[in-house]
């Protein structure tokens, strides 16, 4: 008699590596073929993960096409089986994986559009927090605002790139109008998710820089310091711009 | 804890014996537009176990109004390896937060290492494997303050080295533990069907006095080499006819049990999914028919 544990390893292997014999000490009934059976189990595991993929990925999944898609998380699913039951977390890594897989080379901008979907699932799934009223907003006033530290949504990520991949999104998920994208134009995006709607803003330059800077726990000054190394940055559009999308969830100052 | 009170409405109770459905996104808005009659509602553990989002905050408003069953899909109680304590303690947070009516979970493992492999797998049934799965169930159970109900599993292979019949072995973790068993009809003909068995024989068979909830789903056909049927526990159609037969015929012997249809791929619009809620609502209202004449007539 095989060890549960011994039994297991080898089913999981053989599972996930289909150059693997199946394992043996398995049966089925009547004629049919152990192998055959055994890659019911292989195909449940594929299909269920290719799925969660293309459901969490759907932008990229409509750039490459169905059959360059599941191909290429084939791909993925053998280098990174899930860690993780909570399958909500599955693909924090497809970005990455993206950028290192030869064949998406020709859509270059393919690893930048995942890392922003990926953020879209980790907003609508982060803790929930209220944003400050505009009242409370103006509270800051009085204060001298380079002394300021914002506690950002938990909700709040940034996705950066070269290409216009806010552009490239939009384009796919409001299917009412296909605008021509300049796809020398980089874009950066904001993903935020101030109540129940998972929402995405483009940033204007340095604005990325600002709000990583800020995300670390940078106060306003020392964020805005490290952003004005872009000469594009413009503090008060950005600034405007952030308070305009309910992200902020609370003020302190460094003094206190 | 501090939200629990607010939100289980229905917390410590039972789920009735009434027909159930499976909650997906999709239907949040018109479950709470329109509250449908449904006995119950019943959630995949790991879709809640994020931080906070539209998930938690639809599943707190429609547990307010409906019981609830918790099914899980993760914890690899047959796994030979420790249960995952970061998973369990995830599982235990999201129990004391909405107090669900019932927890239930699978005979099968799908963590391997720290490679979790998204599928329920199956276990040979011998004397090791029974005494690791008790020792899991008894620990789920500790660590949760709440009884479990084990589903049987769907099956595609089995395995040379089993020495019970899946029935005596479910028997045997009831017995030992004081888990209750979740009774899969769907499954038990997919398997009945892989492995050239009577269905009918096995639910007459099955230790029905542990019996704390019936799945019906839909399942998908295959043909394997031998030209045989092949069938794959799919979820993503409407119940087959002989899986209707074999619940009125399991009935008859579990008596009215809480019933979920369970449809989990191409999820349909929601009154699809009332359709078949109220079919098993008549099934289980002529079961109580039945025995109502029975004792009438005794």
């Amino acid at each position: 008699m095989m060890a549960l544990r011994t039994l297991q390893k080898r089913f999981s292997m053989a599972l996930l590596d289909r150059t693997r014999e199946v394992p043996s000490g398995i049966r089925t009934a009547g004629l049919d073929r152990i192998d055959r059976r055994f890659d019911v189990y292989r195909n449940n595991v594929f299909v269920g993960l290719t799925e969660a993929l293309v459901t969490r990925f759907p932008v990229c999944h409509a750039l490459v096409g169905d059959e360059f898609f599941r191909a290429m998380a084939r791909v993925f699913i053998e280098l990174s089986p899930p860690r993780s039951p909570v399958l909500m977390t599955y693909g924090d890594d497809f970005a990455n994986f993206v950028d290192t897989f030869p064949p998406a080379h020709p859509v270059p901008y393919l690893g930048d559009v995942a890392r922003l979907e990926s953020a879209l699932t980790r907003a609508y799934h982060a803790a929930d927090a209220a944003p400050l009223t505009v009242d409370e907003l103006a509270s800051l006033a009085p204060c001298r605002w380079e002394q300021i530290h914002v506690e950002l949504h938990p909700s709040v990520q940034v996705a950066t790139s070269v290409y216009p991949i806010v552009s490239i999104w939009e384009a796919h998920v409001r299917t009412d109008d296909h605008p021509v994208i300049d796809s020398s134009r980089a874009e950066d995006a904001l993903v935020v998710r101030p109540d129940l709607e998972v929402e995405v803003h483009r940033l204007p330059p340095g604005a990325a820089t600002f709000l990583t800077a800020l995300l670390k726990g940078a106060s306003l000054r020392t964020a805005a310091d490290v952003a004005m190394t872009d000469p594009r940055f413009d503090l008060i559009t950005t600034l405007s711009g952030v308070l305009a999308v309910r992200i902020i969830v609370g003020i302190r100052s460094s003094r206190e | 804890m501090t939200s629990s009170a607010s939100v289980a409405a229905f917390g410590l109770g039972v789920l009735p014996a009434r027909s159930g459905l499976g909650l997906k996104p999709r239907h949040y808005r018109d479950i709470l537009e329109t509250s449908p009659p449904v006995g119950f509602f019943e959630v995949h553990a790991e879709n809640y176990m994020g931080d906070g989002g539209p998930p938690h905050r639809y599943l707190e408003r429609i547990r307010a109004h409906y019981p609830l069953s918790v099914h899980g899909v993760g914890l690899s109680i047959g796994g030979d390896q420790p249960l995952d304590k970061t998973h369990l303690a995830r599982l235990r947070r999201l129990i004391e937060r909405y107090e669900p009516e019932s927890f239930s979970e699978h005979l099968a493992w799908s963590t391997h290492d720290n490679l979790y492999l998204n599928d329920l797998l199956p276990v040979p049934y011998d004397g090791p494997t029974l005494r690791r799965v008790c020792e899991h169930i008894d620990e789920v159970q500790e660590t949760l303050g709440q009884r479990l109900l084990l589903e049987n599993p769907s099956t595609y292979i089995a395995f040379e080295q089993s020495d019970m019949a899946e029935v005596d072995f479910l028997s045997e973790v009831a017995g030992r533990t004081g888990c209750g068993l979740l009774l899969d009809v769907n499954n038990v003909f997919v398997s009945a069907t892989n492995h050239a068995y009577d269905a009918g024989a096995y639910l007459d068979a099955f230790p029905v006095e542990h019996v704390g909830e019936i799945h019906l789903a839909g399942f998908a056909e295959d043909q394997d080499d031998a030209g045989g049927r092949l069938l794959i526990d799919a979820h993503g159609t409407p119940v087959a006819d002989i899986v209707w037969t074999l619940f009125e015929q399991a009935l008859k012997r579990t008596g009215p049990v809480p019933t979920l249809i369970e449809w989990d791929n191409d999820v349909p619009a929601f009154p699809v999914l009332m359709k078949e809620a109220r079919k098993a609502d008549r099934a289980l209202s002529n079961e109580r028919c039945r025995r109502q004449a029975m004792f009438a007539t005794a």
